[in-house]
């Protein structure tokens, strides 16, 4: 039942966006020209494609950051039964987050951090 | 002690029973199939209804908390104090034109906003706001919020990349890369919670509050994860000091630069539900969410609390920390990017795992304050 009103809200949300356009629809303007829809630049005329390459430094932290996420799919179901396992729960997550950290240690030298 | 001053007023302090509308539609659906579907349109209606005032109403409070920072007045002209100016404001956002870029991705710029309503809209129907004021009570509430919130910064990722404009696009990078890295010390910070209570469930996490707060009860941990909780959680709603991926000055708007309308107004509509949303979880999770403020074996002060109804203790702290936000936000400067993340690489996320292992040190050796 729980998961049925979980799929009703997004349905919701879809009539939400949905409804408001619709009124929009009817109710607004719409004039398109060749000026008005040109990509937004302050005035200058837009120069070369948008969808270029860009900064390494992006993917460098998205790496670091599946280390680190995947990591808390680990630590979730570990917190939630922490109770009945105590002390060997916590050696075993700390050898396992010590292992991890060596990584960020590792990008720190690095210097991957350095935003550049 | 405060028991034998004050005498025994009230002997124990009322237990809460979480009755949620997914329990009461479950419920009527064995008697009167029509009650219940009564109950699911009073759900979508009341939590639609919600969204939109609470949208504008955050607006409006934003608007004038603002204004009174900086010594002026803010909106003064439309109703009484101004009320009326986000109403007039969302009336000429529907009458606006909705120009769509020629160079645009027009399919994933049509569908961009729906994503972030879509994420705000899940994330608001778990709050549990009092005992019997939530939608559903998901038994991974605390990983389902995580995940949802990450699914409306991928609206804001399609919205900057399909817009075919470099502002947009530089600023959905920034918002992309500002969200994976805090995410990481709101996950940090809600394993602490979960230590503590030993649930996932939001409504279970209150109940675990019912002799005090977490964050008095585990010392200074509790302290550490609130705040660490805090400025993660501003970052990702990508609020000033961490507004870089709008960041007026350079980017004009960041990802919504191409957009208007009432497509634009459903971007700023679910930053505001977010900035509620992320209040409300703190909230929950490290002040007692509904809970009064109780102090484990003060029966008479904690019953003289409990006669304060819990939705009221609810709106209070979500409010305090709504405020809390808005002050930071007008106080201190924006961050550049690269000072953003030596906050989060270098100084949160060690301080998050040596507050993890505090936590974890404290749960074993039960020195936390009235522990079972």
């Amino acid at each position: 039942m729980d998961y049925f009103f979980v799929a009703l809200f997004v349905g919701m949300a879809f009539a939400l966006v949905g409804g408001g356009l619709a009124i929009s629809y009817l109710v607004a303007p719409n004039r398109p020209n060749k000026v008005k829809s040109q990509p937004y630049e302050c005035g200058e005329h837009t120069v070369g494609p948008s969808w270029v390459h860009f900064n390494v430094g992006y993917y460098l932290f998205a790496l670091l950051f599946l280390v680190f996420d995947v990591e808390a799919a680990f630590l979730y179901p570990w917190a939630l039964v922490f109770r009945e396992f105590g002390l060997i729960a916590l050696f075993e997550v700390g050898i396992f987050i010590v292992i991890l950290l060596f990584a960020l240690v590792y990008a720190w030298k690095k210097g991957v951090l350095e935003w550049v | 002690m405060l028991d034998f001053l004050f005498g025994q007023l009230v002997a124990t302090h009322a237990t809460f029973d979480v009755v949620t509308l997914s329990d009461r539609t479950t419920q009527a659906l064995a008697e009167d199939p029509w009650l219940a579907a009564g109950y699911a349109l009073l759900g979508l209606a009341g939590v639609g209804g919600f969204l939109s005032l609470l949208g504008m109403a955050l607006i409006y409070v934003e608007r004038k908390v603002a204004a009174h920072f900086q010594c002026r007045l803010g909106p003064m002209r439309v109703g009484w104090h101004g009320m009326l100016q986000s109403v007039a404001d969302a009336i000429k956002l529907l009458l606006k034109e909705d120009i769509i870029p020629d160079r645009a991705d027009r399919v994933l710029f049509l569908i961009a906003p729906v994503f972030s309503i879509i994420a705000t809209t899940l994330g608001l129907i778990l709050i549990p706001m009092s005992p019997s004021l939530q939608v559903v009570d998901l038994n991974i509430g605390v990983i389902f919020i995580s995940a949802v919130s990450s699914f409306g910064v991928l609206g804001i990722l399609l919205a900057g990349w399909s817009s075919n404009n470099k502002w947009s696009l530089l600023g959905a990078m920034r918002a992309g890369a500002q969200f994976i890295s805090y995410e990481i010390s709101v996950t940090l910070s809600l394993l602490v919670v979960t230590l503590f209570a030993g649930s996932l469930q939001l409504s279970e996490i209150v109940q675990s509050q019912q002799d005090g707060w977490w964050i008095w009860r585990g010392h200074i941990v509790g302290l550490v994860a609130f705040f660490v909780f805090l400025i993660a959680s501003t970052a990702e709603l990508n609020r000033p000091p961490f507004d870089l991926p709008e960041a007026e000055s350079e980017l004009t708007g960041g990802f919504h630069t191409e957009y208007s309308g009432l497509r634009f107004s459903f971007f700023f509509l679910a930053e505001f539900i977010n900035m509620f949303i992320a209040s409300a979880l703190a909230a929950t999770l490290f002040l007692g969410g509904w809970m009064p403020f109780h102090i484990g074996g003060l029966h008479t002060f904690n019953g003289l609390m409990d006669l304060i109804p819990p939705g009221l203790w609810f709106a209070g702290k979500t409010t305090f920390i709504i405020f809390l936000i808005m002050w930071v936000r007008w106080t201190f400067p924006r961050l550049r990017v690269d000072q953003l993340m030596r906050l989060e690489w270098k100084f949160l996320l060690p301080v998050g795992f040596i507050n993890l292992f505090a936590a974890a040190t404290l749960v074993i050796t039960k020195l936390y304050f009235f522990p079972w």
